[in-house]
């Protein structure tokens, strides 16, 4: 039988505050264990909580960055469980009336354009560290301990490993185009849990789920998905029944672990927190947000796809990082050929970049230094060859492009006389293959054009060696 | 009063992660009873038109500016001792707990 996975997510996205969700220490990231610290992110007795406003504006950002709904009115709530990591005994969160709903991100399959739809995005703040010993202690740091989060809720609509990281891509691309969150899964200032289960291809009904954790990078999140979509077709086709629980990943087995837990401790109890009055969105704050919402990548890449008459393809990559479709946007703002300057910078500029989130601002060329160098290839002063050469002593330098090629003695020669003398000298040395080229062996031209290149150490203008090579071998003496 | 609300004070304790006594759980369970069936007087009520409350004071919750005002005199390793002070069990700046994986 065919099976297909039914895979929803679950992202908590720290986001980029000053101070924490309810009291007013840094968030900032400290070596030193509880310095960063209150009495209210401590869960002393008779502290009271007081919301950050910036939370609820970058709730709303997000939530109109998405198409989603913010609510009026929404109201947190206490999530109560036992865990040294929460030193509260509940964690503050919003439970049935979160104050965004609904909303839309679009991915990218193999079959077009897919609509993943959004059930909820609610705030709540973030647990402490713990750090566990060998001699049976663990170490408690509340450093972490009430950092605002977002958690975002898809519904159950993705069908492989592949839609659920294109998914979560686009999530973080537009959680970094706000500036909200800095997007590092490995640090976990985003963190991805999935629910994923299998059915027979063609069934309505959901099959029994598990939530899988432990899944720090985009890599994770696939091996893991797809080893448990194997996992419970597994079961399934063995006669067995898949169990609700949780797994974690294990990168060292390359398997999901059952992660086996006390039977009540999943009893939460929530009830609304009674510490909080509600929370109503005034139409300042949604003005305040509508303005700090920017172009977003899918608008973005369709006004280059429309604009530039760029390829989707390019679009995509272009518009992946704000940084780099900003670079691109002042590039041919100086260079007027929107689809050359994208292959340079698909093909040349990333090749230097490790992280285009982060890579961009501290690259050392810059947008006009990289038009004029593409300017002085269009005009016949450096070949695209050389220009690949200088380019990367650019990027080593971030010196001028004229400036290097001058330096380095790399003019493309253009001039007619200088290359027809060296045409003559190569063709002096090489008479065998002027008389092969001669009685009809046309390959040995290849030979000839890599001959004046080379004594020319790659400099003459190539379109003017293959007409004058041409031209001098067709030339009986 | 309509029918009798079942509570299962054992388990509510468990959570709590409080221990009683067989005695104490009959006491509990007879208040915890006389508690519910007084609220559910509520459930007589006509109430589809009412919107849930979620707290019985009025008006929205005040927002406080994203930026630090206190704290700002103390050093790291005065917030640091401040923390663990009263703490059963501290070192190098961390609680220590008994080791507890879920």
């Amino acid at each position: 039988m065919e099976y297909e996975a039914v895979i929803g997510l679950e992202v908590h996205a720290q986001l980029k505050t000053r101070t924490k969700t309810f009291c007013d220490c840094s968030t900032v990231f400290a070596l030193k264990p509880n310095i960063h610290v209150c009495p209210v992110c401590l869960g002393m007795p008779g502290v009271l909580p007081v919301l950050n406003r910036k939370i609820v504006l970058y709730a709303c950002m997000l939530s109109m960055a998405v198409e989603g709904t913010i609510e009026n009115r929404s109201v947190f709530a206490r999530k109560n469980y036992f865990y040294p990591d929460l030193p509260k005994g509940y964690q503050i969160s919003q439970y049935e009336l979160p104050i965004n709903k609904d909303g839309i991100i679009r991915i990218q399959t193999d079959s077009g354009t897919k609509k993943v739809r959004l059930n909820r995005i609610h705030i709540e703040e973030d647990a402490g560290k713990l750090m566990h010993n060998h001699d049976g202690t663990s170490f408690v740091d509340f450093n972490r301990s009430g950092i605002p989060l977002l958690e975002i809720v898809s519904e159950p609509d993705m069908a492989s490993p592949d839609e659920a990281v294109a998914y979560l891509k686009k999530l973080r691309t537009i959680l970094l185009y706000l500036g909200i969150c800095d997007g590092n899964m490995e640090e976990g200032s985003l963190r991805c849990d999935a629910n994923i289960s299998v059915r027979p291809k063609g069934q309505t009904q959901l099959g029994v789920k598990s939530e899988l954790k432990n899944m720090n990078s985009f890599r994770f999140i696939h091996k893991a998905l797809e080893y448990e979509i194997k996992r419970q077709t597994d079961v399934l086709e063995d006669g067995g029944t898949i169990v609700q629980e949780t797994r974690l990943w294990d990168e060292a087995s390359g398997t999901t672990k059952s992660m086996r837990s006390k039977e009540e401790a999943h009893d939460y109890r929530y009830f609304p927190e009674p510490d909080l009055l509600n929370l109503e969105v005034t139409s300042a704050l949604l003005e305040e947000a509508r303005k700090n919402v920017p172009e977003l990548p899918d608008a973005k890449a369709k006004r280059f796809v429309a604009g530039y008459n760029l390829p989707q393809y390019d679009a995509e990559v272009l518009t992946a990082s704000r940084d780099l479709a900003g670079y691109f946007e002042d590039m041919v703002k100086l260079f007027d050929k929107p689809k050359t300057a994208s292959n340079w910078i698909m093909s040349e500029m990333l090749r230097f970049i490790k992280d285009i989130d982060t890579g961009i601002g501290s690259f050392k060329v810059t947008p006009a230094q990289t038009a004029k160098l593409l300017g002085l290839v269009e005009d016949g002063t450096i070949s695209g060859k050389i220009a690949k050469s200088v380019y990367e002593r650019m990027v080593e330098t971030g010196k001028e492009p004229d400036g290097l090629i001058k330096e380095l003695g790399l003019e493309q020669i253009s001039d007619e006389k200088e290359i027809q003398e060296i045409i003559k000298s190569v063709m002096e040395k090489n008479q065998r293959e002027v008389l092969q080229y001669r009685a009809g062996k046309e390959k040995v031209f290849g030979f000839f054009v890599g001959q004046v290149m080379k004594a020319t150490g790659g400099k003459a203008n190539p379109s003017m060696v293959n007409e004058l090579l041409r031209k001098n071998l067709k030339e009986v003496k | 009063m309509k029918e009798k609300i079942n509570i299962d004070v054992k388990k509510v304790a468990e959570l709590a992660r409080l221990e009683f006594s067989d005695d104490e759980l009959k006491v509990f369970s007879t208040q915890f009873q006389a508690i519910l069936e007084y609220i559910s007087q509520i459930d007589e009520l006509e109430l589809d038109d009412v919107e849930p409350m979620a707290s019985p004071l009025p008006g929205p919750q005040r927002l406080r500016p994203d930026s630090q005002e206190k704290n700002t005199a103390d050093t790291p390793e005065a917030t640091q001792k401040m923390a663990v002070a009263n703490a059963p069990g501290s070192m190098e700046g961390y609680f220590v707990v008994p080791k507890v994986i879920e």
